[in-house]
């Protein structure tokens, strides 16, 4: 079948692939850039204002701006400026993976109820202090999250593997959840005293204010433990994009694949929530805007998700400091704000076949 | 060389036994062998159960693979991917699957010496999304060979290929037997291309293995009418390869009856 023209054409595929992987590695330098610049404006914007300048010594040499400062930077703002990066890092990660293994563009954590899960059972714990899996005080909270958030993960994996399930069904059926654990959601603050109450409603926009450093390292360190792992089974992963009868014909063992990565995903998706509350629409947009930069090599398509991710929610922290000056908005609500027409535009383009 | 024998194998789709009892002598490398049957007969089943993507009984008796059971590749039936990856990355990825992450030169020449001996280097950096039926499944095949087969069973390749392609393929594919010494296993539905490029053939119907052998030996009218339900002849070309002449539906008789049933 070969012929002359072909084969000096394929000479020429080497060097274009190599050409591909460095554009990739470029976009990636550059996403990088843009959430160091977004971090550093998040830090410099506040009730007091810094430069630029007087941001980066802060981080670079602490001890050379006035105490003020660096205590502003260090003990209030970076926290919180860190926690944007961390959790939109996980999100974007978790929904990225969701519709990795359920060959879906409009899974995320969001979309399938499993952030709604997640809150439900964390409010569980804020408005009656239930522990689903018995812990210390402090922990019961993202624990229930976590839990619920798996189990309801558990749910959708089973029915996506039953015969005849589309796309659409799947994330009808996310609808239904949402639904259902709004509804739950809804009797548990009814049922709350007046001081659970706030807490909870406060919780379910979702906002970072709340972020500390040792929410802020357990979140960074479920991001750590479980991006190796997605990073080791990148071809395997990227496999199942090309069909699930492809990907096992490759050698993928499809059913463990998808059972290991959808738990992990849930708990990158509850951790997040239980920890800053529910922020919507970061799991669906950060990967699609990772996919229409750098495509689905899942060796390039992973970190670009996490790095789009950071970077949404990382400007979205800075947006809602800067629409109304003296006043933070719940990060929640700009990010809706920002992933509605999202994912308006996705399901009309998924409607069309185009994606 | 490499040699493969079916012993017993049987497979289950859940706790349902969907294939039993099909055993072939050996077949080496080198050797193209049709895999026919009607439709929803156990021909992918077959495969799958060699790949050992399915449980069931019997053996698979390999000998001689460098590789061991992952010297068997098996080529999926077509299906389409709406994946934002090129052809070079989707051909890349099946051979990187187990590997690191790495890229070498080695990988990079060998998928070009593939694309360039399917002819397909043009569509080397389009989407594996956007394109034709017939070019996915060349792609296709291009992916199992990125995996160096010493066994490859494929599953209706040439299913959406136009007459030229199907033969182009299959030439290339009996070739790179031939040359590499690889056992092709092809399930196809076209019984003139199992005459005319098979050296062996097997004939599965309702799960169980009907025939096996020579084409010439194996495709009779009276197959074709058991097994197919068609009345027809098989008259040789000037060159000696076998043509099937369907005259019409054949009537249901004692033998279609039973292997119907």
């Amino acid at each position: 079948m070969s012929s002359e023209p072909a084969a000096l054409s394929a000479k020429q595929g080497r060097g274009l692939y190599r050409a591909l992987v460095l554009r990739k590695q470029l976009i990636l330098a550059g996403l990088a850039l843009a959430l160091l610049l977004s971090l550093c404006i998040d830090l410099a914007l506040g009730p007091a204002r810094y430069s630029l300048d007087q941001v980066v010594l802060a981080l670079v040499s602490p001890g050379s701006v006035p105490l003020q400062v660096r205590v502003v930077l260090w003990d209030i703002r970076l926290p919180i400026a860190l926690m944007a990066v961390v959790v939109g890092a996980a999100l974007s990660v978790a929904g990225a993976q969701m519709q990795t293994i359920l060959n879906n563009p409009l899974a995320s954590p969001f979309t399938l109820g499993i952030s709604a899960a997640a809150s439900f059972g964390a409010a569980l714990a804020l408005a009656f202090g239930v522990a689903l899996i018995p812990a210390a005080i402090e922990y019961i909270v993202p624990l229930n999250a976590f839990v619920v958030a798996m189990l309801t993960a558990l749910v959708i994996h089973l029915l996506s593997l039953k015969r005849g399930v589309t796309v659409e069904t799947i994330v009808l059926l996310g609808i239904a959840l949402v639904f259902t654990f709004n509804a739950l959601l809804s009797l548990v603050q009814y049922l709350s005293s007046e001081q659970a109450l706030a807490a909870v409603v406060f919780w379910t926009m979702g906002s970072l204010t709340k972020a500390t450093w040792p929410k802020l390292i357990i979140t960074s360190l479920i991001l750590l433990a479980t991006l190796p792992i997605f990073v080791r089974r990148a071809w395997a992963l990227t496999a199942l994009r090309l069909g699930e009868d492809k990907a096992a014909s490759f050698g993928v063992k499809v059913a463990r694949l998808r059972l290991e990565t959808m738990m992990m995903v849930s708990l990158l998706a509850a951790i997040p929530v239980a920890f800053v509350g529910t922020i919507g629409f970061i799991g669906l947009v950060g990967p699609h805007i990772a996919r229409m930069l750098i495509g689905e090599d899942q060796r390039f398509f992973l970190p670009a998700s996490a790095l789009s991710g950071a970077l949404i929610l990382s400007a979205s922290s800075v947006a809602s400091k800067s629409l109304i000056p003296g006043t933070i908005f719940p990060i929640g609500i700009v990010t809706s704000l920002i992933g509605i027409p999202f994912f308006i535009s996705l399901i009309l383009s998924n409607v069309r076949r185009s994606w | 060389m490499v040699t493969i024998r079916l012993d017993g194998l049987g497979a289950f789709h859940g706790a349902r036994l969907v294939l039993s009892d099909v055993s072939t002598p050996i077949f080496r490398g080198g050797e193209v062998v049709a895999v026919i049957g009607p439709n929803a007969a156990g021909k992918s089943t077959l495969f799958k159960r060699i790949a050992g993507l399915l449980k069931g009984p019997g053996r698979v008796c390999l000998e001689g693979a460098a590789k061991g059971p992952d010297g068997i590749c098996y080529m999926p039936q077509d299906t389409a991917a709406n994946a934002v990856l090129t052809v070079y990355e989707s051909i890349l990825l099946a051979r990187k699957q187990g590997s690191a992450w790495s890229v070498s030169d080695g990988d990079l020449a060998l998928i070009d010496g593939i694309l360039a001996a399917l002819s397909i280097s043009d569509l080397a950096f389009r989407n594996v999304g956007e394109l034709s039926g017939g070019q996915r499944q060349v792609v296709s095949i291009a992916q199992t060979l990125a995996r160096e087969p010493e066994i490859l069973l494929m599953d209706e390749p040439t299913s959406a290929l136009d007459l030229h392609r199907q033969v182009e393929v299959l030439s290339f594919m009996r070739g790179l037997a031939r040359k590499q010494g690889i056992a092709v296993l092809i399930a196809i539905h076209d019984l003139n291309q199992a005459l005319r490029f098979a050296d062996k053939c097997i004939v599965i119907a309702k799960g169980r293995m009907i025939a096996c052998g020579t084409p010439e030996d194996v495709v009779t009218p009276a197959l074709l009418r058991d097994v197919y339900r068609v009345e027809a002849r098989i008259e040789r070309c000037s060159r000696g390869i076998g043509h099937v002449m369907v005259d019409g539906v054949a009537a249901e008789t004692a033998a279609t009856a039973s292997i119907a049933a």
